[in-house]
């Protein structure tokens, strides 16, 4: 298949790209100084010469005295969103630490797995990537869950922020989050993608970790309230077909979404995983709609206004569209179609030896529930069905497994997704030869394809395209 | 208030348990919220293409020469060229016209963008990247004259209000179409 070169990156895509793949190579090298000295995913050996282990171990020679200036240099010493405490020889011989009344919680200090930001020239225009590799289950931590913002995160009082429900209504309204709280309320557990996710590997293998190749895609658990109860208590003019989401961030970011999937399965949403939304996914409010690109799940909602036609905002228009090789460029691609990833193993890390290993990845498709996914161990050639973890639901990853014995030879790892209408999740030749059938096309987004992992015999796992 | 007093009157219809069968009957409105005044929503602006929404105010690129100096040339270059450096990031603005079939297409408000409307929208909207939204509306159609004069799209002597604005024809107007997916090819 000559693919080679389809796909044409303007100069702003060619220099994301280019700063993509140096910024994993930061990522991957920070975590090999502070993990272990091996590339192993699956076992790590924690090397006694590694950074983290000789601090551990200065950390619990030292007595009580200046416990201040120790505090801190522990505090150092903990990944985020740990904290750092002495590991005594026997656990059973000791006291453990006493319940700390009031406290939120941390994650274990061993625990090391941190989202990756994308160096983009100005910090407050950024993205991060959820480190998918290590991830285990179907939910993404709140914590690890990825990030794009246009204008930083705001920091917004939720006594003082409204949602306005204006336009084609019978009646403009507006809801403070006291009475969206008080409206009947649903929780559902959805994904979020990014259109660009993968923007990097159209036309070869860039990235290094599925954390750079797919970072960019999420679950949670999701809680609000339905559009269509508020439309219930607004009521809809009869040529309402569009409503403009607004974000309340410096971007004052703008969607215009159609009515159909408004009234559908449109979320308001103040609620992610038990708890209120994180500041970085729109605390104290978003949009939430289940299988659209990332960049229309409005944060920090603010203001609804029904229209009969889409705003064409900058986002929709200049941004997020696909130009094709006519010259020509798709508008409104919302949907994300369905795609699958082995996240382990995968990309960086290395297989100790041959034997059992169980394969497992995520799927998901934009337009429903995932139907079956299948996994192949010689590039595409032979697939087998492969075991889901739980019941598909609806726009939503469901984990897959596949059990491996592993003869000690070099393979190509791969995974594929049929959703419930039907559709395959494609190979990037397949993908390539649709979307540039006239010719080199220039839009980076809705990359779906199959990912390839490649085991060498000596048990290192790679990106590549097969 | 009288208004949203009338309303909650109205509206606050709610039957609780219906003896019988222990369901609950719907309620007609659920009487939270509040009923919007038009100077809430006269607060927030979005411009479509007809230009509904559009302020009072004009401006020309004649007087946007100095607001682009003063207020977007740090991130937009001189030129209108861009500036990826670190700590910055602005976008080209101008150039590509033509580009967009072929191996090196350039997106610029002058090649790609189909709607003026969007421009003033987009600058009014979240501009200068320092202190957003601090334009005043003058300002914004002197800035949205500029570039267009700049990117050839209108005369440099035309003046940017709310009638002339929607009438502005972008080169790539035409260039988009409807998404085809799902891709047929790709059902099993």
């Amino acid at each position: 298949m000559n693919s080679n070169k389809k796909v044409v990156y303007d100069d702003k895509a060619r220099r994301m790209a280019e700063q993509l793949f140096l910024t994993e190579q930061r990522h991957i090298a920070d975590r090999l100084r502070e993990d272990c000295e091996c590339r192993d995913g699956m076992f790590p050996r924690r090397a006694t010469s590694s950074r983290r282990s000789f601090l551990f171990a200065a950390g619990s020679l030292v007595g009580a005295a200046g416990a201040a200036t120790i505090a801190h240099a522990e505090a150092l010493k903990a990944p985020p969103g740990a904290v750092f405490y002495d590991v005594p020889d026997d656990p059973t011989k000791v006291q453990g630490r006493p319940v700390v009344d009031g406290s939120y919680g941390t994650r274990s200090q061993f625990e090391t797995e941190a989202r990756m930001r994308y160096p983009t020239p100005n910090e407050n225009t950024s993205w991060s990537f959820t480190p998918l590799g290590r991830g285990v289950g179907n939910i993404t931590p709140s914590g690890l869950h990825f990030e794009r913002h246009h204008g930083g995160i705001p920091t917004i009082d939720p006594a003082k922020h409204n949602l306005l429900i204006h336009g084609m209504v019978d009646r403009s309204m507006t809801f403070s989050m006291a009475d969206i709280k008080r409206l009947p309320s649903v929780t559902r557990k959805h994904f979020i993608e990014c259109s660009g996710n993968g923007l990097t590997e159209w036309n070869k293998p860039t990235m290094k970790t599925v954390q750079g190749t797919h970072g960019l895609l999420s679950t949670s658990e999701w809680t609000g309230v339905q559009f269509a109860t508020f439309a219930r208590e607004t009521g809809l003019k009869e040529d309402a077909a569009w409503v403009l989401a607004e974000g309340a961030d410096a971007a004052v970011m703008t969607r215009s979404i159609p009515m159909e999937k408004m009234l559908k399965d449109a979320l308001i949403v103040y609620g992610q995983n038990g708890e209120a939304i994180r500041p970085e996914q729109g605390y104290p409010l978003r949009l939430l709609l289940p299988g659209y690109e990332g960049n229309t799940h409005i944060k920090w909602l603010r203001r609804l206004q029904v229209s009969d036609k889409p705003f064409m905002t900058r986002e929709e228009t200049a941004k997020y569209t696909d130009l094709l090789g006519s010259g020509k460029a798709r508008i409104f691609s919302l949907d994300m179609e369905a795609k699958s990833v082995i996240t382990f193993p995968s990309g960086e890390m290395k297989l100790p030896g041959p034997g059992f290993y169980n394969i497992t990845g995520l799927a998901w498709t934009g337009r429903g529930r995932v139907q079956s996914v299948d996994v192949s161990l010689d590039s595409g050639r032979t697939w087998y069905p492969a075991r889901l973890e739980s019941p598909p639901e609806p726009m939503c990853t469901v984990r897959f497994s596949f059990p491996w014995m592993w003869d000690g030879k070099s393979a190509v790892l791969q995974s594929r997704c049929i959703d419930e209408t039907g559709y395959v999740q494609p190979t990037l030749e397949q993908l390539i030869a649709i979307r540039g059938d006239s010719g080199p096309f220039g839009s980076i987004y809705h990359l779906n394809a199959i990912q390839s992992w490649a085991v060498s015999e000596a048990g290192d796992v790679t990106n590549v395209h097969a | 208030m009288s208004m949203h007093k009338r309303w909650f009157a109205c509206v606050i219809g709610v039957c609780l348990f219906s003896g019988s069968a222990g369901a609950q009957s719907m309620v007609d409105h659920f009487g939270l919220g509040q009923t919007a005044t038009a100077n809430e929503a006269a607060k927030y602006f979005s411009i479509p293409p007809s230009g509904a929404g559009l302020p009072a105010g004009s401006g020309t690129a004649k007087a946007g020469v100095l607001v682009f100096a003063n207020t977007c040339a740090a991130c937009h270059g001189d030129k209108l060229q861009g500036n990826p450096a670190a700590g910055i990031g602005g976008d080209r603005l101008l150039g590509g016209r033509g580009s967009l079939v072929g191996k090196t297409p350039v997106k610029t408000v002058e090649s790609y963008w189909p709607y003026a409307t969007t421009l003033f929208d987009y600058i009014k909207r979240t501009m200068p990247f320092s202190a957003p939204g601090s334009l005043r509306d003058d300002e914004v159609y002197s800035l949205v004259a500029y570039i267009l004069s700049e990117a050839r799209i209108i005369k440099p002597s035309e003046t940017m209000d709310a009638k002339s604005l929607p009438k502005v024809q972008m080169p790539n107007k035409d260039g988009f179409i409807p998404d085809a997916r799902p891709e047929l090819q790709l059902y099993r």
